[in-house]
């Protein structure tokens, strides 16, 4: 076992909501605010433990607007910040999830998915995570599967908000939040770890808000000297307030844009016998794993099925699935709610082959036997 | 050509300020521009919070570190600020709707946990920038945007609330006492601790005109002037003469240990 308080690295049986831990210390996370919710609490609980050991700092916020705003404050004064909440406490964190898109402040999200009201299956909140905020933003959201990817995602997520000086979301479910599974967690050198860039030059020199329009500006930390002016109302390049259109409009053309050029950095997707699929499913986190066993049981039978799984789900992995959409008969969209994200798939895939949308939104996760009904049912 | 002594304080290009002519609130900026200067304050280390409002605006016009523009979450950022880095000082500009509305569930756990930051409470009675309407600190039976027949709500005394909370620095002023208002501000830039100063301010604008039927400034300030007494004179008066007065002093002075989060268990095994 390692002696490593941020990287346990080795081979370990793990619950999916601590994997989201190790994941964050592995990835330089040195604070954490969270307000309790089922099923996100071992997050919190496990951090409360492990946060201390290396330096930095646990918070109990009075509710989810305290603890979003406290990642704010201790983002720009210089720490990687983690919380977690589950849909209904997402709920409140979308104000400070819009003022960090606004201000271009890094912080990491983490959303463990619950039907309403209680701990069963879903991605009821797939929506939310991107259109939750109120103002205009392009929000990068990760969507893992499994608890070695609860630990990768959360890696990835803060290297992202890094990179971009932007909120990233990873958006967990129940299903894995609550499971554990292997997770191998590598030596602390084969982790990729991102961080902020500072301004290399001097305060009166420095312009805030200037970045070429498909980046974030650097960002120094408070304290540092630079005396910089954040605020949600719209500003201009030095963070004056600015009623200007054209100053509003430059704003949000460069912080929507930062993301959506650099799509390739972002997007990352995952090919499960596509290669003569004539039926693809289309999935994202949980969903994924009954697909995968239903495409092996349909392969047995002859059927030529695959699974696109989307591990990025906002932006819309959008280049992909048309390619994809260009080769096969049909796509089936699999989701837990009421059929959300395939619209976004048949805004993308509809005009090139049938979009179908396959859910289940009884608190259950599909099981293969009914993935693979499906794809039979879409072959008559 | 000489400047002011205190234009150096000032956010270059920020001026001129967005405040009515009249309003309490640019008197509160130069309170705390006077406070900052005698204590010598390094405004390198200092982060300025305003939320939302006319209050909020006051800290976007130091020359210093800034976080503006959310109604309510001013203590939330300063908790964040100060826990990841304690040397910072930070001072929350609020006015009675950041700080005892939408922001005054907060306010409570700031008071409680002793988070070592100065909130200055400028408290004109009313939401003034949107309009006038009533505020939990809005007198009762006087007339507001939202309470055009009266007000029918007591309003919140901020400072009994804070000192119940466990606030260890609690003042009140009004913008007609502005040495004793000076003179709270740089109390509690040197306090270690949770130090609150209220400042009841003018609003000729909103609170003037519905409440006071004047829309001149002098008018609302004598208007706080008679409804002012000091702690002194307050013992002696009975309790119902009490009820429509702001009592001005100096109500908590007093150390608990600081608000540290996690981070004072640094070599935890």
């Amino acid at each position: 076992m390692s002696t490593d308080a941020y990287v346990k690295t080795g081979t370990h049986f793990m619950l999916g909501n601590h994997a989201v831990v190790e994941g964050a210390l592995a990835a330089g996370c040195n604070f954490f605010a969270g307000y309790p919710i089922t099923p996100a609490n071992e997050i919190s609980q496990y951090m409360s433990q492990r946060m201390p050991k290396t330096g930095g700092v646990f918070f109990q916020g009075e509710d989810e607007l305290c603890s979003i705003f406290a990642l704010s404050g201790a983002s720009l004064a210089g720490a990687k910040a983690m919380t977690a909440t589950a849909s209904a406490g997402f709920n409140y964190m979308q104000e400070g999830i819009g003022y960090a898109v606004a201000s271009e402040i890094p912080m990491v999200i983490v959303n463990v998915m619950r039907c309403r009201g209680e701990n069963f299956a879903t991605q009821a909140d797939v929506m939310q995570m991107r259109w939750g905020a109120s103002g205009d933003h392009e929000h990068i959201v990760l969507a893992p599967a499994s608890v070695q990817e609860l630990f990768d995602y959360t890696v990835r997520a803060f290297n992202l908000a890094e990179k971009y000086r932007t909120p990233v979301m990873v958006m967990s479910e129940t299903t894995i939040a609550l499971m554990r599974e292997k997770l191998v967690i590598p030596e602390r050198k084969a982790i990729t770890v991102v961080n902020r860039k500072r301004p290399d030059i001097p305060p009166e020199k420095f312009i805030p808000f200037r970045a070429p329009e498909d980046q974030a500006p650097p960002l120094p930390r408070f304290g540092d000297g630079y005396r910089i002016l954040h605020s949600l109302n719209p500003h201009d390049e030095h963070g004056g307030i600015a009623w200007d259109p054209d100053v509003f409009e430059r704003l949000y053309h460069r912080i929507t844009n930062k993301i959506r050029s650099n799509y390739d950095d972002i997007v990352r997707v995952e090919d499960f016998y596509l290669d003569d699929a004539k039926v693809a499913l289309v999935t994202y986190g949980s969903e994924s794993r009954p697909a995968r066993q239903a495409v092996r049981l349909a392969r047995q039978d002859g059927i030529k099925a695959g699974v696109l799984k989307l591990n990025t789900i906002w932006p819309v992995p959008d280049r992909h699935l048309e390619q994809l959409a260009k080769r096969v008969d049909k796509m089936l969209i699999l989701e837990m709610n009421i059929g959300k994200y395939a619209h976004e798939v048949e805004r993308v895939c509809a005009k090139h082959c049938q979009v179908d949308s396959v859910i289940k939104n009884r608190g259950e996760i599909h099981s293969a036997t009914e993935v693979l009904a499906a794809i039979e049912e879409a072959l008559k | 050509m000489s400047t002011h002594p205190l234009w150096k304080y000032l956010r270059p290009n920020a001026l001129p300020h967005f405040f009515c002519p009249g309003c309490g609130a640019a008197q509160v900026l130069n309170f705390f521009l006077r406070a900052a200067d005698e204590v010598q304050l390094d405004l390198d280390k200092l982060v300025g919070i305003g939320g939302v409002g006319c209050a909020a605006r006051i800290p976007v016009y130091l020359h210093a570190e800034c976080l503006h523009g959310v109604h309510g979450r001013t203590i939330p950022w300063a908790t964040g600020i100060k826990l990841h880095n304690p040397e910072l000082n930070v001072v929350i500009f609020a006015g009675d709707g950041d700080a005892s509305a939408i922001g005054g569930g907060h306010l409570i756990h700031a008071c409680r946990r002793n988070l070592d930051v100065v909130m200055v409470v400028v408290n004109n009675l009313t939401f003034g920038m949107t309009g006038g309407q009533m505020a939990p600190t809005t007198p009762r039976n006087v007339k507001s945007a939202t309470t055009p027949y009266g007000n029918v709500e007591d309003p919140f005394d901020i400072c009994k609330l804070a000192e119940t909370a466990g606030a260890t620095y609690v003042a009140r002023w009004t913008t007609a006492k502005p040495k004793n208002a000076k003179n709270a501000i740089k109390e509690a830039l040197d306090h270690k601790g949770f130090a609150l100063v209220e400042i009841l301010t003018q609003c000729p604008t909103n609170f003037g005109r519905r409440a006071l039927s004047s829309g001149r400034a002098i008018d609302s300030l004598q208007w706080l002037k008679d409804h002012s007494v000091s702690q002194k004179k307050a013992t002696g008066m009975r309790p119902e003469d009490l009820e429509s007065k702001f009592v001005l002093g100096t109500f908590v002075k007093k150390t608990r240990p600081l608000f540290m989060g996690s981070s004072v268990y640094p070599k935890v095994p």
